[in-house]
């Protein structure tokens, strides 16, 4: 900067004068401590949140409740074992029947469709995430339910011999049931991330592999599948957290037992569930039990949803081409990064 | 249908004679097999929109919209009233909860892109964004319960369903807008810059209204999702059957009507839930309609 601009201050004559940067400071300093409250309000939930458990945690202790096979209200006994074993079996039953579907979606839409059919089928799948959860279990329960029960039983009588599985008696609200109607409800966010890791796979590698006398098939089985698999495997995971968490549809279709549940065809509960189902009601050490269950699903989300995201970056990273910068979670905008910070 | 054109029906012949009978077996199974499952993913959705139809515009009348429900539901089934106060409140809590966290959640999202940037605060901060996305919903409901309920003396209201769903629009709206953004060019803040212009002013008419269209789609994706939440209000709103215009009041909501009802032994009560739940989704798909056609018209992305 040249001499002549400098007043005998030192300061430029091009500077703003002081009141002037006001706004520029306030809205600099406002937005920041904006950021910083929300970082403050989420860690003052969380500890408001455990100090509510802690009554509940004090009695039975963090293990004994989180693995305790009894929970009865009338007794104050409360052990959430039954409720984690819902949510994992529903869960893990929405991934086991959901993702193959979902990577199925995404596989015809990208590879195999038409390309004039390729957005009404995106468009379609992306409706599912549309329908809201009470809606899915309103015709879970008048619709879906009533119409396995018959299908359900007559596979609980040819399996009897498997435990958990065959044997018992299909209600109308069951474990199954709920696992269904989630793996439904997740199709739509593991598809969208399995789609939009396939349209990273480079061109050249599914030309190749066609060039080479390749199937279709054969193209996504040596060209499409390896190059994604870590970026489905991150879906799936958000979906995961996401059937962990939810609650209504969930809360309508697995019938609200509190015993351990006996087949995978009996009425259970679930971590969320049983805090939609018992919350209403709830005085003293019980209401301290839900919120004990509330810290556990809280936990078990963050750390599914962690892992999720760990996996979703680095399968991204891995595959994003040089020099686009693809990820909003990047240093900014390449045009910016020069410009000092006013 | 292309058997007249000459090169494909050669192309298929070479095709034919080139694979092994085993390859194409398995190829034709695998094809089949993907678009299998994508017709399986399409049934659930054709027959929810199937039922929605069915059963919810049977119970629409003028009365359904312009009535209140009412508890009277095991004696005279013809008066168990319609879901009027189930829409003003639904409207009455997303607005509410859209007026607290679109300012909150652009507000964030400005500040990670135009000031925090790689900073390690601006880390944490998107890091702690992430984890809200995750939690949840009913956990939501149980924030609020803990925070403005519990030690307080006071009861459910209509303003902390809509704290409780701000929460949960909060990252939804931050993520898009931070998307959106960064997609607003470098060298148009650069030109405002270079003009003289201070920051605030930059962001305020050259950065906003660049990305106004892409954080329009975003906000009403936002809205869209909070309108057909139910956990977080059972115990933040409550239920009640009179409409009412009080935030600080017990609310009544679409979802939580649909949830009430559906437990109900009465067949016209069910009827009533059908009849909300299409009500519900069709104020969903409206939102999201809109939202599609202002993404389409947007400059940016």
């Amino acid at each position: 900067m040249q001499a002549s601009t400098l007043r005998a201050g030192g300061r430029s004559t091009l500077e703003r004068p002081p009141l002037a940067r006001l706004p520029d400071r306030a809205l600099k300093y406002g937005l920041t401590a904006l950021a910083a409250a929300i970082l403050a309000l989420i860690v003052y939930f969380f500890f408001r949140l455990v100090g509510e458990a802690r009554p509940a945690f004090a009695k039975f202790g963090v293990l004994g409740f989180t693995f305790g096979q009894d929970w009865n209200v009338s007794a104050e006994q409360f052990g959430a074992l039954p409720m984690l074993l819902g949510t994992l079996l529903t869960s893990g039953l929405a991934l086991l029947i959901g993702v193959p579907v979902a990577v199925a979606t995404a596989l015809y839409a990208t590879e195999l469709c038409p390309a004039r059919l390729r957005s009404p089928v995106t468009v379609l799948i992306e409706l599912l995430a549309a329908v809201p959860s009470v809606v899915y279990g309103l015709w879970g329960i008048f619709y879906l339910a009533p119409k396995l029960q018959s299908p359900e039983q007559w596979i609980a009588d040819r399996l009897s011999f498997i435990p958990f599985v065959g044997g018992g008696l299909v209600t109308i609200p069951n474990i199954f049931n709920a696992g269904l109607i989630l793996a439904i409800m997740i199709l739509p966010i593991v598809s969208a991330i399995s789609r939009e890791v396939m349209s990273t796979v480079p061109a050249d590698h599914k030309e190749a592999a066609l060039g080479l006398g390749a199937t279709r098939w054969e193209m996504i089985r040596l060209a499409v599948l390896p190059y994604c698999r870590g970026g489905i495997v991150g879906g799936a995971m958000l979906g995961l957290g996401r059937a962990i968490g939810e609650t209504i549809a969930v809360t309508i279709l697995i019938g609200g037992a509190t015993q351990m549940p006996t087949h995978l065809f009996a009425q259970g509960n679930s971590l969320a569930a049983v805090i939609a189902n018992e919350f209403g009601e709830a005085e003293g050490l019980h209401r301290s039990a839900l919120f004990a269950a509330g810290l556990v699903l809280f936990v078990l989300t963050l750390f599914v949803n962690a892992i999720a995201r760990v996996i979703v970056l680095r399968a991204e990273r891995v595959h994003a081409p040089q020099g686009a910068a693809q990820d909003p979670r990047g240093p900014g905008p390449p045009a910016l990064a020069g410009t000092p910070g006013l | 249908m292309d058997a007249l054109d000459p090169t494909a029906t050669a192309r298929a012949r070479l095709a034919r004679h080139s694979l092994s009978a085993a390859r194409r077996r398995r190829d034709g199974l695998a094809r089949g097999t993907i678009l299998g499952g994508t017709i399986l993913a399409l049934i659930p959705l054709a027959l929810i929109v199937y039922y929605l139809l069915a059963k919810g515009l049977g119970s629409w009348s003028w009365s359904f919209f312009t009535t209140d429900p009412t508890g009277n539901t095991f004696f005279k089934s013809s008066s168990i009233g319609g879901v009027k106060s189930a829409i003003v409140g639904t409207i009455e809590i997303v607005t509410l909860a859209s007026v607290i966290s679109i300012p909150i959640g652009i507000g964030v999202a400005l500040w990670l892109i135009e000031y925090g940037r790689g900073s390690w605060f601006a880390h944490t901060v998107r890091f702690f964004i992430d984890v809200l996305t995750g939690v949840p919903s009913i956990i939501f409901g149980l924030f609020v319960y803990i925070a403005l309920i519990v030690g307080t003396g006071s009861t459910y209201a209509g303003y902390k369903g809509s704290i409780a769903l701000a929460l949960l629009m909060l990252p939804v709206v931050t993520r898009s807008a931070e998307v959106i953004l960064l997609l607003v060019p470098g060298s148009l803040r650069e030109a405002a810059l270079a003009l003289g212009a201070p920051r605030w002013k930059v962001i305020w008419s050259v950065v906003l209204p660049t990305a106004l269209p892409g954080l329009a789609t975003g906000i009403l994706l936002a809205i869209a999702r909070a309108a057909g939440e139910t956990a977080p209000l059972l115990f933040t709103a409550g239920a009640t059957f009179k409409t009412n215009t009080n935030l600080s009041q017990f609310m009544n909501s679409l979802p939580v009507q649909i949830y009430n009802d559906v437990t109900s032994p009465t067949n016209a009560v069910v009827n009533r839930a059908w009849g909300a739940a299409l009500t519900l989704v069709a104020m969903i798909l409206v939102l999201n309609i809109i939202a599609r056609l202002i993404a389409r018209r947007s400059r940016l992305a």
